[in-house]
């Protein structure tokens, strides 16, 4: 045996990824985080608020992104994934390719003089698609790094050979076309996976008319829309008209516990829909809305306490039942086709606004990167854990917390990852 | 130059989005404060928190040569250490930092009142200012750490837990109160969702436990006092008749939940009628003879008494159903539920299953709950909008997980606070989930909240992590924010010895009399030894009556 290698990689830097660096980094163990976006946050980040306390999710999150990126043990690496994995549980190799981001890091100051002029205009990913960005843009406000990102693929000059309007802008000439994607080889003794989920894609469930119908939208678009940050400025506004929403349908189940999609429960949607309709009222009191749910799960702590204050004080009903089909009327409001459950009879209820809740499904990726990992996935393409081992990969020395293993809350991921953190110590100093 | 009358504050006023810019006038808040006294700098930003925002408090404290910083913005609670750090990487004692919290007390509880808000925000942020311009510098206080963990609880959440501690390099003493560690997996039959033997998992971690030199098994031990701080627990435990004195460096609580007994619901008689954990002995005995079993869900759950959701309950029944029905293909079993709970990836499939396999599901709703008569169960199923009748030899009652009744005791040696139901609180719900609010005090397993053994297990492995942080940094640095004695004016009177909650405080006999001495570790800095001082000897650092009555006067126009 050499030495024995003092530091663990972090795959993915959400609040699971952040928290776990941040637990390893305070025990004096060297961590490095990497994460595929040009900015750590990960999902949480595009939450407006979170259940059951209504806390600003990114108001309670930027702290810890803030920690991580000052923190002497954690290094982050954005724009960066794995490619290569050698070794052992006590002595990994691994290969990480960072991916140019054709903007010095160092002399970028944020200030948006390039994006303001960049003449591409793409949807971005950040705020669901909900608004443009150009090639060069920030990914998001409060974004770690706090840098400006070339994006290679719609960026004129890199794919024609015309264009250089940014550099031309740029006061600091922070703008580097010729900058090169890097390989880095880590020494790691443990590896903790935390790439999150997906929401999934909605439209192959045509009957529910999303994208076909404009009033028709996903929770995550919904929490962008109605974020302060967001492309609205925080004011909930119809997709097709711009106009005022006071009834809102919330549909439950989508893609989950279906066994044409995913068969499994998504665990946090009855919850988030909760939470997403008492903000509702919160921005307008007129607004009612109706949970279309299957069971309603609210199983952790304080989650029953808050449905009860949503149906008390917040002109929330809950409907039990699947909708059958979601259509529209000549004003573009969606009508919900569902089963009332009391009368057994199809009934019809017309809405401003419909929200899908869609389920969480394995980020895109995590079949390549399980396969370079060496380590197994379930049915559904979640990384494979076993009940009483639960943050155990099967791979020795490669831990999972959070949603890339199954779908969790908020308290669950952080709890995993401070759990990760504990068994990625165990490895290091055996 | 730090001192008052130099000072040189700068004032940050957040949006913080649209949570304060939506509803307060920040533009106004920003003019405003830069004409008070004192202040040389004020800016507003989108997002103080956020990485550009610290670099503009940064650059200012630089520019402007500040040596005070307020910011007007959101709780201390998760962001004055971020505000702290950054005015000390700027060379500026964390201690000239003053928070204004204009979000939770004017943009939140007064959002339809914006301009009002607005008005108290800048009363606020004068009374902030006028304290900033009277803060001190104040040194940390590093605090040796003992390298001990005390896991008190021996079920799975505490051997998981003081194992992980274990393999990495700290001792442990495991306090269990019963006879034999296992705790409520002593009980159980088989595991859902693999139908793992409980007695295999609990003897492997038992065995797991008793081979692992690092840890102190104590059984049929209570704990009965516990004083000190992070990195210096002093706990008293009674074994035997005996107390026994230990000293740790941090406490991980894993106490665990008891069963609801159902007494007087349902007809409950320990016979036909029994609970869940009650119908695991018979099926572990092999004593169940039923060719019809009627389940009922939510026993003492989701009701007014306790309106929370013991979450395991569900997938215990589906279990039970399964196995009753693979031992007796022939039985009917029942399950008459409110929500069936069976959430995640793992889950769904078993109730898939138990469908498929012919067990029954009902649901019923709280206002027309089933009625256990003498061999039948009346239940009005909602979705079927009728009420049946159903035979039964045995109804098993899926009883409520419920905290243990001595928690109170423990919760007050530990001076944590428990929910309305018993069950510990966490220092945050989202983002410090196993923490408790006071450091080195941790929290994993049912005592928290109902959970099931996987995810006692994850919780287990989270709260020696949190734990880890403490005992691998080998110090901690406390808050100097504690009582200050004015050696001059003290009478050694011993009053302040008598007030103070936390034996932080005590007179000692010196070459000037009796004077008493603060014990900067353990003090909380709650005040109580100033507030009876007769000699208003006793002073609160960084909270001192000059900056409180200051910040009074700001907001009365002076006088006090």
């Amino acid at each position: 045996m050499g030495e024995k290698p003092g530091s663990v990689l972090i795959i993915g830097g959400g609040v699971a990824g952040i928290q776990a660096a941040l637990d390893l980094g305070n025990m004096g163990i060297r961590v490095h985080l990497a994460e595929r976006a040009p900015s750590i946050g990960g999902r949480m980040a595009q939450l407006d608020k979170t259940f059951p306390t209504n806390d600003c999710s990114i108001c309670i999150l930027s702290p810890k992104m803030a920690d991580c990126s000052r923190h002497p043990n954690i290094t982050l690496h954005t724009l960066s994934e794995v490619t290569n994995v050698l070794g052992q549980a006590g002595s990994f190799k691994v290969s990480v390719r960072k991916r140019a981001r054709f903007v010095k890091e160092k002399d970028c100051i944020n200030c948006g003089a390039c994006s303001a002029k960049c003449p591409v205009k793409v949807p971005d990913e950040f705020d669901a698609g909900l608004r443009t960005r150009g090639a060069i843009y920030l990914y998001y406000l409060q974004g770690i790094p706090p840098v400006m990102t070339i994006d290679k693929e719609h960026c004129l000059y890199l794919t024609r050979g015309i264009c250089r309007l940014c550099e031309t802008v740029c006061p600091r000439n922070a703008i580097d076309y010729e900058q090169q994607d890097e390989e880095l080889v880590l020494d790691v003794g443990a590896i903790v996976v935390a790439t999150g989920f997906d929401p999934f894609d909605p439209s192959v469930i045509t009957q529910y008319g999303y994208k076909r119908i404009a009033n028709v939208i996903t929770s995550l678009e919904y929490e962008r829309l109605i974020c302060a940050s967001g492309p609205t400025g925080g004011h909930l506004k119809r997709p097709s008209d711009g106009g005022h929403v006071e009834k809102i349908a919330f549909i439950q189940c989508v893609g989950s516990r279906d066994l044409y999609h995913n068969p499994y429960c998504s665990s946090v949607c009855c919850m988030h829909a909760t939470k997403e309709a008492i903000l509702a009222h919160e921005h307008d009191p007129n607004v009612s809305s109706y949970i279309f749910y299957m069971d309603l799960r609210a199983a952790g702590k304080g989650f029953q306490k808050y449905v009860a204050r949503a149906e008390r004080d917040y002109n929330i009903s809950y409907i039990k039942g699947r909708v059958a089909s979601i259509t529209k009327d000549g004003d573009e409001n969606p009508i919900i086709i569902y089963e009332d459950v009391d009368s057994s009879e199809p009934r019809k209820m017309a809405v401003d606004l419909a929200i899908l809740a869609t389920s969480l499904v394995p980020r895109n990726g995590v079949e390549g990167l399980a396969k370079i990992l060496a380590v197994e996935t379930d049915e559904f393409g979640f990384l494979k854990t076993d009940p009483f081992s639960p943050l155990n990969t099967t791979r020795p020395g490669v831990f999972a917390c959070g949603c890339c293993r199954e779908p969790v809350d908020i308290p669950e991921c952080v709890l995993q990852a401070s759990g990760a953190a504990a068994k990625a110590a165990e490895v290091l100093r055996r | 130059m730090v001192e008052g009358s130099d000072a040189r504050i700068g004032v940050f006023v957040c949006h913080c989005g649209t949570n304060i810019g939506g509803f307060l006038d920040v533009p106004d808040l920003v003019e405003y404060s830069r004409r008070l006294p004192n202040v040389v700098y004020s800016k507003d930003n989108l997002y103080t928190c956020s990485d550009t925002g610290l670099t503009e408090i940064k650059n200012a404290i630089k520019e402007n040569e500040l040596n005070r910083v307020v910011v007007a913005a959101c709780t201390p609670r998760t962001h004055e250490p971020l505000f702290r750090s950054v005015c000390r990487e700027e060379g500026l004692n964390p201690y000239l930092f003053e928070f204004v919290n204009i979000r939770d007390q004017c943009s939140w509880v007064h959002m339809r009142e914006g301009e009002a808000a607005t008005e108290k925000a800048k009363d606020l942020i004068r009374m902030g200012v006028a304290r900033a311009t009277l803060l001190k510098p104040q040194e940390e206080i590093e605090i040796d750490v003992t390298q001990c963990t005390m896991v008190i609880g021996g079920g799975v959440a505490g051997m998981t837990c003081s194992l992980s501690l274990a393999n990495q390099g700290f001792d442990v003493k495991l306090i269990e109160r019963e006879s034999q560690l296992g705790g409520l997996l002593n009980s159980l039959h088989k595991l859902y969702p693999n139908n793992e033997d409980a007695s295999r998992l609990v003897s492997k971690l038992k065995g797991d436990v008793k081979k692992n030199k690092r840890i102190d098994v104590l059984i049929s031990t209570t704990v009965s006092n516990i004083e000190g701080f992070v990195g210096n627990y002093d706990v008293t435990v009674k074994h035997g008749g005996e107390d026994e004195h230990y000293k740790v460096g941090t406490i991980v609580v894993a106490t665990g939940a008891e069963v609801y007994r159902p007494e007087g619901l349902y007809g409950y008689d320990g016979e036909n009628v029994v609970t869940q954990l009650e119908l695991e002995q018979l099926l572990r005995d092999g004593g169940l003879e039923a060719n019809s079993v009627v389940m009922i869900q939510c026993v003492g759950s989701r009701d007014r008494d306790r309106p929370y959701c013991s979450k395991i309950c569900c997938m215990n029944a589906l279990k039970n159903a399964m196995i009753i029905k693979e031992v007796n293909p022939e039985s009917q079993v029942y399950i008459l539920y409110r929500d069936i709970q069976t959430h995640g990836t793992r889950y769904e499939e078993h109730y898939r299953e138990a469908r498929e396999n012919g067990v029954v599901f009902l649901k019923y709703s709280p206002e027309r709950q089933p009625v256990v008569e003498d061999g039948t169960v009346r239940v009005f199923d909602e979705l079927l909008g009728e009420e049946l009748i159903l035979p039964f030899d045995l109804v098993v009652l899926s009883a409520a997980m419920v905290a243990h009744p001595d928690v109170k005791d423990l919760a007050q040696m530990l001076k944590v606070p428990v929910d309305e139901s018993g069950f510990f609180l966490e220092a945050h719900v989202k983002l410090r989930p196993v923490d408790f609010a006071t450091d080195g005090l941790f929290l994993c397993g049912c005592a928290r909240w109902p959970c099931d053994i996987g995810e006692s297990i994850s919780q287990a492995f989270a709260a020696a992590s949190r734990s880890s942080v403490i005992l691998s940094a080998g110090r901690v640095v406390a808050e100097p924010i504690i009582s200050f004695v004015d050696e001059e004016e003290c009478s050694g009177c011993g009053l302040c010895e008598m007030n103070c909650p936390f034996k932080a405080i005590r007179v000692e006999e010196t070459e000037r009399g009796r004077i008493a001495k603060v014990i900067e570790a353990s003090c909380k800095g709650c005040g109580m030894c100033g507030a009876g001082c007769p000699q208003r000897a006793i002073s609160m650092k960084h909270f001192s009556d000059e900056q409180l009555v200051a910040q009074i006067n700001a907001l009365t126009g002076g006088g006090l």
